[in-house]
């Protein structure tokens, strides 16, 4: 079996009729993962004891129990979500002795409630601040696609895993593209949902106006089915949005007939990879012929957004990763003689570079006499670029580009450059900055045989009409059916 | 007002409690310019009259009912610390 | 040269609220230590802050009894700052627009009325507690059960002049949210802190002088005598032509000075900015004036009740409504029928005496109203004297129970039967020939003495003024 085969549904139909076992899934992904992951290197931490035991649990189950949205499906876990009693590392040094977060974040209480497995935790960039996991601690995550390449990030490991095949769905955060950018990169489906449509309790804060947990799946069903399980007003947490949650599932109608699509045309201008225009302008057609409509617009301020997210984000996280100072958990420095000396060690040594970057330009934004210049600023350019989403969502039902303006970059192409990386988020960050909901779907491959992410964005609370216009897409299109040649992809 | 001095720079890593080196000083100093320059492009916008955005949702008055919950133990709070003395965190003490 | 006196005060207050500011966590603290936590008060990552309606409500309540104006829109901000007992390294504050702005109190200081301006009234969360081990040098422990507490912020305006303003201030702020029932207010177990900031400035100029702000305050006393030193020693550093530091400085209560901690140098750089975690709070009129009518009378407004309504002399007034307790302990005992003006006395007597001299709250102790009023018209009816009342006031201060009962189980009942008394009286007379002639002989002093006989004789129960009576009508016979 592999776990590229089938759908969740078409898996919960094989259990439910007993030709296979929850104990056969987790083999397939534990199998899959043994074959792969010394080369993709998505996992942090694998839960390998609990997930047999909770397997076996559920085979063990009565029949009557034998429910729930995910029942017995193999998941994996970003490692900046609080998983109770497993280790939660955020992808960095600081927390690498964090053993017991101690609770479970909301997100994974509905997982356990729909009796889903956690396979373990993802990798990332460290604390979710980078675009192409080579900011962990552990490890650089690969493409399963090739691995020379980056799978994007900061969710690269959540996206590379089922990418490669070795979970069926996974949770990953976006704060500037941190989902969308990876599923681009490894050729999987990755939606970003509204501002407030799922809780953030339990995801160890970013930047916290921006930060959204997020599904990625191999197909936009799958994707639905998720994120209907993880969605919902949280008293735990009080962005969380008091909106009734509809079936994503059922939104899946295949019909896009009168669908008003707009396409900014800064998403598909300067910068943009010949290539990558192209995949979207022959996704366009595929509308067209759906009986979609399109049109070009434009997102005027949409090139202030980068600028803007990195003042907003960093500034934010200055504040949100001050609570490391290594007094209640996470590592303390040797040399801690004094209480000065154990803050400035403890988070210097547990810190990477890019964080210290990131918090030092957070610090300096807000730091007296420049607060409204720069912080202050940004959240007004922030109001502006809101706006112009209200403008052109008032007559049309979804936003269409291209997710990134390049497919996947090699290894160590960017790392030492943090501007040329910060500028390759500026079609995913405007979405963060509005609020909106947006989905990348493969929509194409490089002549280098990376894939390539289409990316639709819609109104506040309107998963249901991105995921219609992805289904619509996916289904008439082969691009999701395509795997990576990676360790005799499938047997 | 582009410009980030060096001795900006330490100042700022003293209140982010980040021990920097001299050259770790100097290179945060040429990257933290060269990203304030580029934020610099805001100033060609006019937000005279704009709104600052805090929540992108229009949301108020969230709160919860005064009503107190389970807590953990003492045994719990303290089992990822890294020193713990008589059921208190331990920390060096301050000098001022 | 002549200087003034500026001062202002900074005062925080614990809300007596079920659970925390921002998580459900117990809002007690004073058992084993980080045992009332949870991960939220411990600042683990992926924990939000979720707010305590409550904490508005009481925050809200005491910024109108301080006569503030309510923000319509009110937010929360952080403070960031690195320190061990601060476990976000942000304290959930409110910076720029705090729920309450330009209050006033009205303070009394030698018969003289001046209204002390309230800048603003802010909620926050509490810190949690770093202790200096004993036997553990170089170390510091922290406990976060205080981590979370509603507390409110109170800033007054430079308006008091002198010590003792700024001590009456006190008073009244302290008098008035108790009053609102929102906080207990005890300094002494930190329900009520309190910062001081003081500068001289020479008479007649516009200009504030340099402050000093004092820290460590722990009682009423110790801040009035602290900026009474700080009075003297800022006034001999100026007079000595040098120049006072901005510093803070705490007061040592046993050298009665006041001690420098740090100078200032510049503004701390707090980065305050909106709390992305929480949304902002629209308070509307409804909301306003259902706060408001909770608030009961103020101590204010029943002074002057007491005066024109009852018609309590107004030195006793003030001093009945000078705490809630005792304002309310005041009026169930006249609602239970005891004349007024004697509830007053005992209560500024007895009672008051009592709780000073064991450092008490009038709730501590077992005496109930209704068992005063009782008590106050045994004395009226003349069932017991104000003697034998002190004893069944001693009784009911420590156990409590039915005054009536007390009497009648101690056999302290006052003997008023004519007949009884006759007889004793003539037998002490017999026994006392010749004090009745030296009272017939002009010596008024022997009538005291027989009376003392007659009180001996009946264990202090024999009813006074009817002993007078009886022992002048005897000796008339003999």
């Amino acid at each position: 079996m592999s776990l590229f085969d089938h759908t969740i549904k078409e898996l919960e139909e094989k259990l439910h009729n007993k030709e296979i076992t929850v104990k056969d899934l987790v083999d397939t992904s534990f199998n899959r993962i043994k074959e792969v992951d010394e080369d993709v290197k998505a996992f942090i931490t694998l839960d390998e004891e609990n997930a047999y035991a909770k397997a076996k649990e559920l085979d063990d189950a009565p029949d009557t129990d034998k429910t729930g949205a995910l029942f017995g499906i193999p998941g994996g876990i970003k490692d900046n979500i609080m998983t109770n009693g497993l280790r939660t590392t955020c992808g960095s040094a600081f927390l690498d002795n964090f053993n017991d977060p101690l609770y479970d974040a909301t997100v994974i209480e509905g997982l356990n409630k729909e009796k889903a497995v956690t396979i373990g935790k993802m990798n990332m960039d460290e604390f979710a601040m980078g675009s192409s996991n080579e900011t962990s601690y552990y490890a650089a995550t690969r493409n399963p696609w090739n691995t020379d390449y980056v799978p994007g990030g900061s969710s690269g490991g959540s996206a590379a895993a089922v990418g490669a095949g070795e979970v069926l769905f996974s949770l990953g955060s976006d704060t500037g593209g941190s989902i969308r950018q990876p599923a681009a990169f490894c050729g999987v489906v990755g939606l970003k949902p509204t501002y407030g449509r799922v809780s953030r309790f339990g995801l160890a804060a970013f930047a916290s106006s921006l930060d959204q947990v997020g599904t990625i799946t191999r197909t936009v069903e799958d994707n639905a089915r998720v994120l209907e399980v993880i969605a919902g007003q949280d008293k735990m947490d009080s962005t969380s949005a008091n909106v009734d949650v509809p079936s994503y599932t059922e939104a899946l109608t295949g019909d896009v007939k009168g669908l008003k699509i707009a396409v900014p045309k800064e998403y598909i201008g300067e910068g943009v990879d010949p290539e990558v225009k192209e995949a979207v302008l022959n996704a366009l057609k595929v509308y067209e012929s759906l009986g979609a409509t399109w049109e070009e617009v434009s997102l005027p301020h949409s090139k202030y957004a980068v600028a803007a997210y990195y003042l907003i984000s960093s500034s934010e996280a200055s504040a949100n990763l001050a609570r490391f100072d290594g007094v209640r958990y996470g590592v303390r420095s040797e040399n801690a003689d004094n209480m000065l000396d154990m803050y400035k060690n403890s988070r210097s040594e547990g810190f990477g570079k890019e964080v210290k970057r990131r918090i030092m330009l957070g610090t300096f934004a807000l730091s007296t006499g420049y607060y409204d210049a720069y912080y202050k600023k940004a959240q007004k350019v922030r109001t502006l670029i809101k706006n112009d989403f209200d403008k052109i969502f008032e007559d049309y039902d979804v936003v269409i580009g291209p997710t990134t303006p390049t497919p996947a970059f090699k290894v160590g192409e960017k790392i030492d450059d943090p501007l040329t990386m910060y500028t390759g988020d500026l079609l995913t960050i405007p979405v963060n900055l509005a609020g909106t909901p947006g989905i990348s779907v493969p929509c194409g491959f490089s002549e280098t045989g990376l894939p390539i992410g289409l990316q639709i964005i819609g109104k506040h609370f309107d998963e249901s009409t991105v995921y219609r216009a992805a289904h619509a897409f996916e289904q008439a299109t082969d691009h999701h059916t395509k795997r990576p040649q990676l360790g005799g992809v499938s047997k | 007002m582009s410009d980030i001095t060096k001795d900006q720079v330490k100042h700022v890593a003293h209140l982010a409690r980040l021990a920097i080196t001299e050259d770790e000083a100097a290179e945060l100093t040429k990257e933290l310019s060269a990203i304030i320059g580029f934020a610099e492009q805001l100033n060609e916008l006019d937000t005279e009259g704009v709104e600052p955005t805090t929540h992108v949702l229009n949301m108020k008055n969230v709160m919860r009912k005064d009503e107190p919950k389970a807590t953990i133990t003492q045994e719990e709070a303290l089992k990822n610390a890294p020193d713990k003395k008589d059921g208190h965190y331990r920390v060096p003490a301050i000098m001022d | 040269m002549n200087f003034e006196t500026v001062i202002g005060l900074e005062v925080h207050v614990e809300l007596k609220t079920n659970s925390k500011i921002f998580s459900s966590s117990t809002n007690a603290f004073g058992s084993e230590p980080n045992s009332n936590v949870n991960p939220k008060d411990l600042g683990f990552p992926g924990t939000l802050p979720v707010l305590n309606e409550e904490v508005v409500n009481y925050a809200m309540k005491a910024a109108l009894a301080l006569n503030c104006e309510i923000a319509p829109v009110t937010k929360f901000d952080r403070k960031n700052y690195f320190y061990p007992d601060n476990p976000a390294a942000y304290q959930i504050s409110q910076y720029d627009k705090p729920i309450g702005e330009h209050g006033w109190v009205e303070i009394e200081v030698h018969g003289k009325k001046k209204r002390i301006g309230i800048t603003r009234i802010h909620m926050e969360e509490d810190a949690g507690k770093l202790t200096h081990g004993d036997g553990d040098e170089g170390h510091s422990l922290v406990d976060f059960n205080r981590q979370g507490t509603p507390l409110i912020e109170i800033v007054s305006e430079p308006d008091m002049r002198s010590p003792e303003e700024a001590y009456a201030y006190l008073e009244k702020l302290k008098n008035i949210i108790q009053y609102t029932g929102v906080s207990d207010c005890k300094m002494e177990e930190g329900s009520l802190r309190c910062d001081a900031n003081v500068s001289l400035r020479p008479i007649g100029q516009e200009k504030f002088g340099t402050k000093s702000e004092l820290k460590n305050l722990n009682s009423f006393a110790f801040v009035q005598k602290g900026l009474e030193f700080e009075e003297k020693r800022q006034e001999k550093v100026l007079l000595a032509g040098e120049e006072v530091l901005q510093d803070t400085r705490r007061y040592d209560e046993k050298t009665k000075e006041t001690i420098l901690m740090r100078v200032k140098e510049g503004a701390e750089d707090y980065r305050y900015f909106p709390e992305p975690d929480l949304v902002e709070l629209h308070i509307d009129d409804a909301w306003k004036e259902r706060v408001r009518s909770e608030i009961p009378e103020l101590p204010d407004a029943r002074k002057k009740r007491y005066i024109e309504e009852l018609g309590l002399p107004a030195y006793d007034a003030g001093v009945i409504t000078n705490s809630k307790q005792m304002a309310d302990f005041f009026e169930g005992t006249v609602d239970h029928g005891a004349d007024l003006k004697q509830v007053s006395n005992w209560l500024m007597g007895e009672v008051s005496a009592y709780l000073n001299k064991h450092l008490k709250e009038l709730d501590d102790l077992a005496i109930t109203p209704e068992a005063l009023a009782k008590m106050i018209n045994l004395i009226a009816d003349g069932t017991i004297s104000s003697k034998i009342a002190k004893k069944v006031f001693a009784e009911l201060v420590e156990n409590g129970g039915d005054p009536e009962q007390i009497v009648k189980d101690k056999g302290l009942v006052q003997i008023s039967d004519e007949g009884q008394l006759q007889e004793i009286i003539s037998k002490i007379l017999d026994e006392n020939e010749q004090s009745v002639t030296d009272y017939k002989g002009g010596k008024g002093r022997a009538l005291g003495f027989l009376v003392g006989q007659v009180m001996k004789a009946t264990k202090g129960q024999a009813n006074p003024p009817m002993v007078n009576k009886i022992l002048l009508e005897e000796m008339d016979k003999r």
